[in-house]
């Protein structure tokens, strides 16, 4: 298991460098759908963070007993089962936001995100590592949707978390939480983190071409 | 299959099998405890509205702490050869009829609108009307849901059959409609003179009968 990343690795690398909106590009639908205001965007990470958390660990004891060519029929049991406890407890104690979430709670069993970090991570590594994992995999996705909508929200309604912030003279921009403001929004944001990276990559190399320096840092 | 072969079916699949059971038994323990608040959740979020309707937004919350009854009922319409039911809530101030609230649903832009509409004992005007359930474009066909929009139908008599109207409406059973959701603006009006014009007649009936 040398060759495996270790649970601190597997936290960090969900939240930024493999972001699973942004760098892994999963998990696309709720992403694009339940990204016009803030409150919906946090209530779905909260639901992603408890079904891939639970699916995770689960899968990760059984590990050892998974006949390869049933382990996605296995995956997708375990998360069907966590997808609707979520969507229960939802309808039971915030009902109106389960309103408004409507059918995307139930459709996150077939959330990509989930099934990927079962396979990937849960089905090969111990526990803990696969818990590390869910819970950096969410902190991603919920960044990732939590900037989506902020900036939906915000150009949309000139609300944030249903508080106005932009001042009452400002247009809302009606198309922002349509959904060809979903995809506006995301195509430019995916953009700024290439750029970012890219930025990064090459000041990594500037670093690589001037040694004497960086050891000198 | 041969013995060995269902040996077989069951070495490979005992697995899931075992999780599915467990599972199951997981989501029945949930349903049984969360299913009958998932139901008040309901049932509430109808009763709730049903004395604002009646009696305004102001007055509902005194009298909810004073004498006042709500009774579910349920009112058959024959129409066209087919009977259709309402679901209609009573609603007695102190004993005395106050008002009805009914739920109607019909088709909108994007899906079915469902809305709660108020009457007076008499049938003769609109006391107010909630929208329970839209699925309307968000930032235009949603605006049905909003205070301004709504409030349009407060007193509208029910004597003639209402009309969305673009621009300024001038009428007394004009409705302004929505900038860019005449659809929506038009399934509204037309839920609600479907209702009154199915409705008025019984309840009126039933309110003289009292």
């Amino acid at each position: 298991m040398a060759d495996q990343p270790t649970a601190s690795e597997r936290f960090i690398q969900g939240i930024l460098p493999e972001n699973p909106v942004f760098r892994q590009l999963l998990g696309l639908c709720p992403a694009l759908a339940v990204t016009a205001n803030m409150k919906s965007a946090v209530t779905m990470t909260g639901a992603v963070l408890f079904v891939l958390f639970c699916a995770n660990v689960i899968t990760s004891l059984i590990r050892d007993l998974l006949k390869p060519h049933l382990r996605i029929v296995v995956f997708t049991l375990t998360i069907a089962t966590f997808v609707t406890i979520a969507d229960r407890f939802l309808a039971a104690y915030l009902y109106q936001m389960s309103k408004t979430l409507g059918p995307y709670i139930p459709l996150i069993i077939v959330n990509c995100i989930i099934i990927c970090r079962c396979e990937v991570c849960a089905s090969k590594q111990s526990v803990f590592v696969a818990g590390a994992d869910a819970i950096g995999q969410s902190i991603g996705f919920g960044l990732a949707v939590s900037a989506i909508a902020a900036v939906r929200e915000i150009l949309g309604t000139g609300n944030f978390f249903d508080i106005p912030v932009l001042p009452a003279a400002w247009p809302d921009w009606v198309v922002m939480i349509l959904p060809p403001g979903a995809f506006l929004t995301f195509g430019l944001l995916i953009g700024l983190v290439n750029w970012f990276e890219t930025v990064k990559a090459s000041s990594q190399a500037s670093e690589v071409l001037t040694p004497a320096e960086s050891e000198g840092s | 299959m041969t013995a060995q072969g269902k040996a077989n079916f069951f070495s490979q699949a005992w697995l899931v099998l075992v999780l599915a059971i467990c599972f199951g038994g997981l989501l029945a323990g949930m349903q049984i405890l969360l299913g009958p608040i998932i139901e008040t959740n309901k049932i509430n979020e109808t009763l709730e509205r049903v004395p604002v309707l009646v009696f305004g937004a102001a007055h509902a919350t005194e009298l909810s702490q004073s004498g006042m009854e709500i009774n579910p009922l349920s009112v058959g319409v024959e129409k066209a050869g087919k009977s259709v039911r309402y679901n209609v809530y009573e609603t007695k101030s102190d004993g005395k009829l106050a008002g009805w609230v009914t739920k109607s649903a019909g088709q909108g832009y994007a899906d079915k609108i469902e809305v709660l509409i108020g009457f007076d004992p008499r049938m003769e005007k609109i006391t107010g009307l909630f929208v329970l359930d839209q699925k309307e474009t968000p930032g235009l066909g949603n605006k049905i849901l909003e205070d301004g929009w709504r409030g349009q139908f407060l007193d509208k008599s029910t004597a003639k059959p209402l009309m969305p109207v673009k621009g300024k409406a001038t009428a007394s059973n004009e409705i302004d409609a929505i900038t860019g959701a005449t659809i929506s603006s038009k399934a509204v009006t037309d839920i609600i003179n479907t209702a009154v014009a199915d409705l008025r007649e019984p309840l009126a009936d039933k309110a003289k009968g009292k």
